[in-house]
């Protein structure tokens, strides 16, 4: 039998995709996700004012917009299939574990790059107020879904932890924050004064801060890459593993 | 399966164990699970060749559905394993899913998809593509009676029309093994005896499992049943040699009105075909009986029928016992 993979992964993903926008909570999601964006691009960033031809106080906000609005996507990835019992129905189809995973993933991770792309107006206001470096502006788009991908594995596996879609929310909330704070100058500073230089540098190499600042700024470098591929490979590995071990429940 | 040939290999550990054929479509080989430290399934083994349909029997909690998941793949086998048109449930999952169609428990569908794009979405994971697929959904469709709501939201179906629907995604790909798990349950009268028309209709040509507590449903639709209790298999028979073994199978039962004074229950041991009688019910001058007989049940009804006399008593019916499934399950079960 020739190997299924694409078209099972695209089956599964496409599968998921009908479903967000075959409910409103999608365009609900859409609209506060661009509505915040607009918020803090414009009101606390003071775009206008500040007068830069650049979009560093739109990007800046992404890892905190994200923190609460990613998790929200996920957490009813494996949640609600678990508790519809339509997890015993994919499982059981001639899928592997891995394509049923990655193809709800890519659903979600594809949803939320529409939403990204509908900030388009921004990107064009800026363009025609100013003379800005497109390189850098795509860099960070860039960097902003790597980031989305990396909160939407963790959460990806906090669904599949448990059938309560609220607690997956929490928890995958609180594991992003950790993931934020790791890097964070309050966090590395109260561990300058004592802690061995490796430490640190293990401690905000787990952060996605560290790299996702770097690539705002226009300069994609591999190991902002590996990061975020390793991330998620490893948190939808987890997730495999917890749908393994929890079927019989 | 009692007469096959001795050349036929005879499983040890289960003393109810089928001969395994080599034609058998599904082989259970002491499949056992365990939850923790609970044997859930114990040691279950069995073996269906094309054109049966094995009825799953057990009380609530024995481990049915447990088994049922692990010939699917859903859940693995803590020892043991199964062999599903001659792949093995361990080593290639996948192909034995290929040619399983599966009815969970739950009967689940995607509740946010309409019906038709829930089949095209099943149809597409099977394989099949453009104007096949649309072929086979079609006909899926129309032999699980969906027409009316191929449009329609499968979270907003009866109960009724669900179950229709998670049947219809497992006879999608015609599978030459069938394993529902409760396929009527919830359903009113109607739809239950359209189902097992359905089933048996398949089963014809295709292995199929039925998992069922309701044993109406084993005598209407199944050619073998095995009795699951606490993980075990405790019975494998037909649903016939099953019913033979209840305690009232082969007696006669008898109901008479008799004439004031007369007690057709001494009347009727008086007969030298009877052996013992018992009293079910009496309601005035109107008595229902067993009666067991002395030798062949038909002698001893005949011997009713000409033997008791007509001026004391009246006969209303007369019929021989073929026994009753649930004395059967009862007994076994609570052994």
């Amino acid at each position: 039998m020739k190997n299924r993979f694409f078209p099972n992964v695209r089956a599964v993903a496409m599968r998921e995709l009908a479903g967000y926008f075959g409910s409103p909570v999608a365009y609900v999601f859409i609209v506060i996700f661009l509505l915040l964006c607009g918020f803090f691009t414009f009101s606390i960033s003071r775009f206008f004012e500040a007068g830069q031809a650049d979009l560093r106080g739109f990007f800046q906000w992404h890892p905190w917009i994200f923190l609460f609005l990613v998790p929200a996507v996920a957490m009813r990835l494996w949640s609600e299939e678990r508790r519809t019992g339509t997890v015993e129905l994919l499982l059981t189809l001639p899928i592997t574990m891995a394509e049923a995973i990655l193809g709800k993933f890519l659903a979600a991770w594809i949803f939320i790059a529409i939403a990204l792309a509908l900030t388009f107006p921004l990107v064009i206001t800026v363009m025609v107020l100013g003379n800005p470096d497109l390189g850098a502006i795509l860099a960070a788009y860039l960097g902003s879904l790597l980031l989305a991908g990396t909160y939407l594995a963790v959460g990806s596996m906090t669904s599949a932890l448990t059938k309560n879609q609220v607690i997956s929310f929490v928890l995958a909330v609180i594991i992003c924050l950790f993931l934020v704070m790791a890097g964070w100058p309050p966090v590395t500073n109260a561990l300058t004064g004592w802690a061995p230089r490796w430490a640190l540098d293990v401690v905000a190499g787990f952060s996605v801060m560290t790299h996702f600042t770097s690539i705002e700024r226009g300069v994609v470098d591999v190991r902002d890459l590996i990061y975020s591929f390793s991330m998620m490979f490893f948190m939808l590995y987890a997730t495999g593993v917890l749908l393994k071990n929890r079927r019989a429940s | 399966m009692q007469d096959k040939p001795i050349f036929f290999l005879q499983r040890q550990g289960s003393p109810y164990a089928a001969a395994f054929q080599e034609d058998a479509m599904i082989k259970a080989d002491h499949l056992t699970r365990f939850f923790g430290k609970n044997k859930v399934v114990n040691e279950v083994s069995f073996s269906i060749g094309k054109g049966e349909i094995l009825g799953f029997l057990g009380p609530n909690g024995a481990g049915k559905s447990t088994t049922m998941r692990m010939l699917t793949g859903f859940i693995p086998p803590s020892s043991g394993t199964a062999v599903i048109c001659g792949h093995d449930i361990r080593n290639h999952p996948l192909e034995v899913r290929r040619s399983i169609g599966y009815l969970p428990e739950a009967a689940p569908v995607y509740p946010d998809m309409t019906v038709q794009a829930f089949l095209e979405f099943i149809a597409r994971v099977r394989g099949f593509s453009g104007r096949e697929k649309k072929r086979v959904v079609d006909e899926t469709i129309e032999k699980s009676f969906l027409p009316e709501v191929r449009r329609q939201t499968v979270g907003t179906l009866s109960k009724g029309y669900r179950q229709r629907v998670c049947f219809a995604q497992s006879i999608l790909h015609d599978p030459p093994v069938l394993i529902m798990d409760e396929p009527t349950d919830g359903l009113d009268p109607n739809q239950k005896h359209e189902v097992r028309t359905m089933i048996r209709e398949m089963g014809r040509n295709k292995a199929i499992i039925l998992c069922t507590h309701i044993l109406e449903e084993v005598e209407a639709v199944c050619s073998r049943a095995i009795i699951i209790a606490r993980g075990a298999v405790v019975a494998d028979d037909t649903p016939e040699g099953l019913k033979a073994r209840s305690r009232s199978a082969g007696t006669v039962r008898v109901v008479v009105r008799s004439g004031p004074g007369f007690d057709p229950e001494a009347d009727l041991k008086a007969l030298q075909e009877v052996k013992d009688v018992v009293v079910l019910s009496r309601d005035g001058g109107r008595a229902d009986l067993r009666v067991y007989p002395a030798g062949d049940p038909s002698e001893t009804a005949r011997g009713i029928m000409q033997g008791l006399d007509s001026a004391r008593h009246t006969l209303e019916s007369v019929y021989v016992e073929s026994g009753r499934l649930d004395e059967v399950f009862r007994t076994i079960t609570q052994a």
